[in-house]
């Protein structure tokens, strides 16, 4: 599903240049879920931002779902994120005026779906995350679980082949942080390749695989047995 | 071709809602800025086109190319005669005239009584009577100054004249102090100073330039000139020059002719007195014509601060809205989607500025409109935008507003969406 290449990026901060990446090599099969660990600085937030195409690497090949992504403009950019990918942030980034159901359905706007069926997407999607009732109300009418779980159900509703979530639990208890793990696991379940960038040992353990980063390089990366999240809540 | 299928898509507009209602400060002191520069622009044409109306009004019945000729005393001694002689105009000067100034259109001697010095003669009927001002005139002169004559009645024509009819044309005011309330004067007689005259018409009267009244009489001519002993003499000539020609010139050329004739020093200032209602038009219609335009220049110069605002403010709330941006650009807006979204913000934005702002323009001149109604010593009347200006201001802010919505639009979509994600 992903194929990455030795793939490099550096930042310039004022006239020195710093060595982000430095040469990652790694495959995700479809179906995985993937955890992406490493200490702050190692670069996983940015390997990230490169597989959604948020950012650009300098050097190396990136393949998704057997599309080669090079040399993107950013409206392919935003074609390709649209179809390929949804993203899930650790400030759940919702649009604060709209409401749960208008917020899950902005990707399929983009997509060029029409409302009416746009928003009978959304609202399966918002039942799948258990919020159905919650669709008319506004993110600040909402708890960080819920709003996270909205953040997913509008990530999934492009249906999209890949899913990328930064810290998604950064911002939660760890109660709510497991129930939020136990729906991204119940998505993996039903075959969407998952990848989440974390720094918490615990939720790390709820993916089938641990891939670890330090100084911009890979410095494990292993299969583990999962811990499902349910057992915890 | 994408984003004009954009503007007709029923979606776009629920985004844009969408970001405009839920940004209700911010939409409201852009709203204000257009709002005001159009009102501005609205009002003050309106005012200066009633002004222009107005002016129009006052002197609807008289022919705007025309003048006043008249004589006085010489004041240099000239081809014999000393100085301080009286000039008499002639009725043969006409022929003169005419032969030497081809610019003249239509060329009305007239006589009065009670007019330029002496008194008016004393009008009397059965137990009543009054004095009014009489003239003498040839039908010509109704095509310089119009005069409108009530149903049943006429102005004196040639028939009149050529027979010397003892018949005149009352004014209003003629008619209340003479006659009872519902009393037909038409084939009444009055008497002008111990005559007999039937009337044959009632004059109405418009309030405007000149030394006309409501009680003013108009009889022949030549049955003037019987009845005073006037002669050949003319008090004074009314002339209309055509359209196209310049009228400082004609009367120039008139007053040169006329001290020929008279034998009058031709440098002789005073000889020959002349006004000259066309050269006051030319002022007063330049006058407007600058109002219009100081008008027009301070309203759009409004206009453009507004939609200037506008861009400012859509600029902050760009810097605002830099996340949600961001998050669009994630979930797959394209840049040019996030570009139109802004750019039509801001055209929407103006556009309902703009037409709140025309109405209560509207209203406004509307009031100005009912207040001025019954002033008929001001010169104003219906004051009104035209159309095409009204239309031209709003494609000029659909312009402007879209030039100024394309700076925040490309500061939106020159951010990237992962510097705009970051921004916490």
């Amino acid at each position: 599903m992903i194929s990455i290449k030795d793939l490099h990026k550096s930042y310039s901060i004022g006239n020195s240049s710093l060595h982000v990446l430095k040469g990652i090599n790694f495959e995700v099969e479809e179906g995985e879920l993937v955890a992406i660990m490493g200490s702050s600085g190692s670069g996983k937030s940015t390997l990230l931002n490169i597989l959604g195409m948020l950012d650009i690497a300098d050097e190396g090949d990136y393949i998704l779902d057997q599309v080669p992504i090079k040399n993107l403009n950013e409206t392919k950019a935003a074609k390709y994120r649209n179809q390929f990918l949804g993203f899930v942030f650790q400030s759940f980034n919702l649009i604060n005026y709209k409401s749960a159901l208008e917020n899950v359905s902005l990707p399929l706007y983009y997509q060029g779906i029409k409302r009416k069926e746009r928003q009978e997407i959304a609202m399966d999607y918002l039942e799948k995350v258990g919020l159905k009732e919650w669709s008319t109300h506004l993110p600040s009418e909402l708890s960080g679980g819920q709003k996270q779980r909205v953040a997913i159900a509008r990530a999934l509703a492009s249906k999209p082949k890949v899913l990328l979530a930064d810290e998604p639990t950064g911002a939660l208890d760890s109660t709510t942080s497991y129930e939020v793990m136990d729906l991204i696991q119940k998505i993996n379940q039903e075959g969407k390749t998952i990848l989440v960038v974390t720094h918490e040992e615990d939720i790390a353990r709820m993916c089938k695989r641990i891939v670890r980063l330090k100084d911009g390089v890979i410095i494990e990366d292993k299969n583990i047995n999962q811990v499902l999240a349910s057992s915890y809540v | 071709m994408n984003s004009l299928k954009n503007i007709f898509d029923r979606d776009t507009w629920q985004e844009i809602f969408g970001s405009i209602e839920k940004n209700k400060t911010r939409t409201v002191i852009t709203v204000i800025g257009v709002l005001w520069g159009i009102f501005i622009y609205i009002a003050l044409s309106g005012a200066a086109k009633g002004l222009d109306n107005g002016f129009e009004r006052q002197f609807e019945n008289i022919a705007m190319n025309s003048m006043f000729i008249w004589a006085q005393r010489t004041s240099i001694p000239y081809d014999g005669f000393k100085i301080g002689r009286s000039i008499e105009l002639k009725l043969s000067d006409i022929d003169y005239l005419k032969q030497r100034v081809p610019e003249i259109q239509y060329i009305a001697p007239r006589n009065a009584r009670g007019v330029f010095g002496g008194s008016s003669p004393l009008i009397s009927r059965k137990n009543k009577s009054s004095n009014f001002n009489v003239y003498g005139d040839f039908p010509v002169y109704t095509k310089i100054a119009t005069k409108k004559i009530y149903d049943g009645g006429r102005f004196v024509n040639e028939e009149d004249n050529k027979f010397s009819r003892k018949v005149c044309v009352i004014g209003e005011r003629t008619q209340t102090e003479l006659f009872e309330k519902d009393e037909n004067p038409i084939g009444q007689y009055i008497k002008i100073d111990n005559i007999y005259f039937q009337i044959i018409g009632v004059h109405k009267f418009v309030p405007g330039g000149g030394f006309e009244t409501d009680g003013d009489i108009f009889i022949p001519f030549e049955t003037f000139r019987k009845i005073y002993n006037t002669g050949e003499t003319v008090q004074w000539f009314t002339v209309a020059a055509y359209d196209d020609a310049d009228a400082v010139d004609v009367e120039n050329k008139l007053k040169a002719t006329l001290k020929r004739i008279h034998r009058v020093s031709p440098d002789d200032e005073r000889a020959i007195g002349g006004f000259n209602l066309g050269e006051v038009f030319t002022k007063i219609y330049g006058f407007s014509k600058g109002m219009t335009l100081l008008s027009l220049i301070v309203g759009i110069a409004t206009i453009i601060a507004g939609v200037i605002g506008i861009g400012n403010i859509l600029l902050i709330s760009v810097k605002e809205r830099t996340k949600e941006l961001g998050v669009r650009r994630a979930l797959g807006a394209t840049p040019s989607e996030v570009r139109n979204q802004i750019i039509l913000e801001s055209v929407f934005l103006t556009l309902i500025a703009g037409i709140i702002g025309i109405i209560l323009g509207a209203i406004v001149l509307a009031g100005i409109n009912a207040g001025t109604q019954n002033l008929t010593d001001f010169p104003y009347t219906n004051p009104t935008v035209p159309i095409p200006f009204v239309l031209g201001a709003l494609a000029i802010m659909i312009f402007l507003g879209t030039l100024i919505g394309l700076i925040p639009a490309q500061r939106a979509v020159s951010i990237k969406p992962i510097d705009a994600l970051r921004e916490e």
